[in-house]
């Protein structure tokens, strides 16, 4: 079963800005799910479509195997959703806020899980705060509470950690694992890559509304962690179409003054002289050349075709 | 039926939890104005009606402050859900757009129902005035908070600042409510203004209101009833409709 179906999903906003063209993603049950892409990728679309407050063009999601856009209600009961921008009552403490954000999923009080809750999100101590004098990253906890309060079977969360300092992050994460392990399907959005590689078992990769692939991460990363060849100069570098067309078997990626091109193993055998020859012609001797090993972030770069 | 529940009690704590603005100040406020009006008037009576002008003032400044605070609580809380964001929650709920209209317009409904026995409480000792037909008080009371809690929602989905909620408020509601014969007899006015004025749905909330307490007024408050009943549906169903498309709330 999958926890999500989407297919052909499309968003054009009142503006004629196209954020998502034809895209179909399966989310399977149980998974840890990375939904990644450069900012204005069409993310944050997709996310609040699932979530309702923006609606699609046309296309289809099933959640569980429930049209989300007919059942809403059901699939609602079984999702919670993290929004990207704190969000905050001013009325109320947090404990209040879990209290009303359980009770409109149709929930009665649980009392034990909203206490687990304060406490695993390290609200505890503020918890008879009201919301306004929480400090930016408490807000963003309550915000995952808030997500986790009627126990959804599916979790979205959208940038989470953006403003939360390192040991917190560590700890929200330990929190999402134990909660994947128990059977909750958590879908996220980052910009750390790191992090998604280290959580995530399936991952998607869009890039201006368009879906580029989606998979297995160690799938991903098996398939294109191969190692590159950098080599630096002395001045900065700018690719020409030439230049890009001449090197494209190499995949040539410019950062400032350094230029990387991927390696590829032909019978065991690295071809890093070839290439070497390959840039030496185009661009002179370098000052500097190492070789490093490919991570999600240059597989990102790479599929996003985004050098900067 | 919980998440109804809990969203109206939501609106209603927001209230309760700043008196001194939601129902002290409101209360204070029509007091001053009868202060005033009671030494500027005295014991005159009312042109046209058998009736003095203090028990004819009481009724009137009730339901406005009711009119004005139903209205209130439902755009402020539209307002200050889309300025913190906070209304995403709500959309993002499975709380479906009957249930969610159902729980605003109690809480304002209640808001107003706690503001109008504040000030009755407040003022009956200071008058001698009758309550003559209470079902009247209590239909009128609550229809004109029902269309004002329904304009309220409308008004808040409508606007994107503070500003926006300001000009609707200070622009129509107050003009409407303040020119609808809380401080005269309608048939004070010249006949263009009359004329004018049977076509302001206030007028006859505020004159069937006042009905109730002195069994006398400037309308028909029985035939105005249907008019009334008619109107409170309409804007039930306006503020129903444009929740459940999304009207402003989503792209």
């Amino acid at each position: 079963m999958n926890a999500l179906e989407i297919n052909n999903l499309y968003k054009v906003y009142g503006n004629g800005n196209v954020a998502l063209q034809d895209v179909s993603l399966l989310v399977p049950e149980g998974s840890f799910f990375a939904l990644l892409g450069p900012n204005g990728a069409g993310k944050s679309t997709l996310i609040n479509i699932l979530a309702d407050t923006v609606n699609a063009s046309s296309g289809s999601v099933s959640l569980l195997g429930h049209d989300l856009f007919h059942e809403r209600a059901w699939c609602k009961r079984r999702m919670g959703v993290v929004p990207q921008e704190i969000a905050f009552d001013p009325f109320f403490s947090p404990r209040e806020v879990l209290k009303f954000s359980r009770g409109m999923y149709g929930q009665k009080a649980d009392d034990a899980w909203v206490d687990e809750l304060l406490e695993r999100l390290e609200l505890t101590q503020h918890a008879h705060k009201i919301t306004r004098q929480l400090s930016g990253g408490m807000r963003r906890r309550l915000l995952v509470a808030q997500a986790l309060v009627h126990r959804p079977k599916l979790v979205i969360l959208d940038e989470p950690t953006a403003g939360v300092d390192v040991e917190l992050r560590k700890r929200l994460w330990d929190f999402m694992r134990e909660l994947n392990a128990a059977g909750t399907t958590i879908l996220l959005t980052t910009h750390y890559l790191e992090e998604a590689e280290e959580l995530c078992d399936q991952v998607a990769i869009i890039d201006q509304g368009k879906l580029i692939t989606s998979r297995p991460m160690k799938e991903l990363i098996r398939e294109v962690a191969s190692s590159s060849l950098c080599l630096r100069y002395a001045e900065p570098l700018q690719l020409s179409d030439e230049d890009k067309s001449i090197l494209s078997a190499f995949s040539p990626r410019v950062y400032d003054n350094q230029l990387c091109l991927t390696l590829n193993k032909q019978d065991s055998r690295s071809d890093f002289d070839t290439v070497y020859q390959a840039a030496k012609q185009r661009f002179g001797t370098p000052v500097d050349v190492s070789i490093r090993q490919e991570d999600l972030e240059d597989v990102f770069l790479r599929l996003t075709g985004d050098s900067s | 039926m919980i998440g109804t529940w809990t969203l109206f009690q939501r609106e209603s704590r927001r209230f309760l939890r700043v008196k001194m603005q939601t129902i002290v100040a409101p209360a204070l406020t029509a007091i001053l104005y009868l202060i005033v009006f009671r030494y500027a008037m005295g014991d005159r009576q009312v042109p046209g009606l058998d009736v003095d002008y203090f028990s004819f003032l009481i009724p009137g400044l009730m339901m406005m402050a009711m009119l004005q605070n139903a209205f209130a609580n439902t755009s402020s809380s539209m307002i200050v859900g889309k300025i913190m964001n906070v209304h995403v929650f709500l959309l993002m709920s499975p709380i479906s757009a009957a249930e969610a209209v159902f729980a605003f317009l109690a809480a304002a409904v209640l808001r107003a129902l706690v503001v109008g026995s504040v000030l009755l409480l407040v003022l009956l000792p200071f008058s001698d005035l009758s309550l003559a037909h209470i079902w009247m008080i209590l239909f009128y009371g609550v229809c004109g908070s029902l269309i004002m809690g329904s304009l309220g929602l409308i008004g808040g989905m409508w606007s994107k600042t503070f500003d926006d909620m300001a000009m609707v408020n200070n622009f129509i509601i107050m003009p409407l409510t303040f020119l609808s014969g809380v401080f005269y007899s309608v048939s004070q006015l010249p006949p263009f203004w009359q004329a004018i004025n049977a076509w302001n749905p206030f007028f006859y909330l505020i004159d069937g209101f006042r009905h109730g307490f002195i069994a006398t007024g400037d309308s028909d408050p029985l035939q105005a009833m249907g008019a009334v009943a008619i109107l409170t549906i309409l804007a039930v169903l306006s503020a129903w409709y444009l929740w459940r498309i999304g009207w402003k709330l989503k792209e």
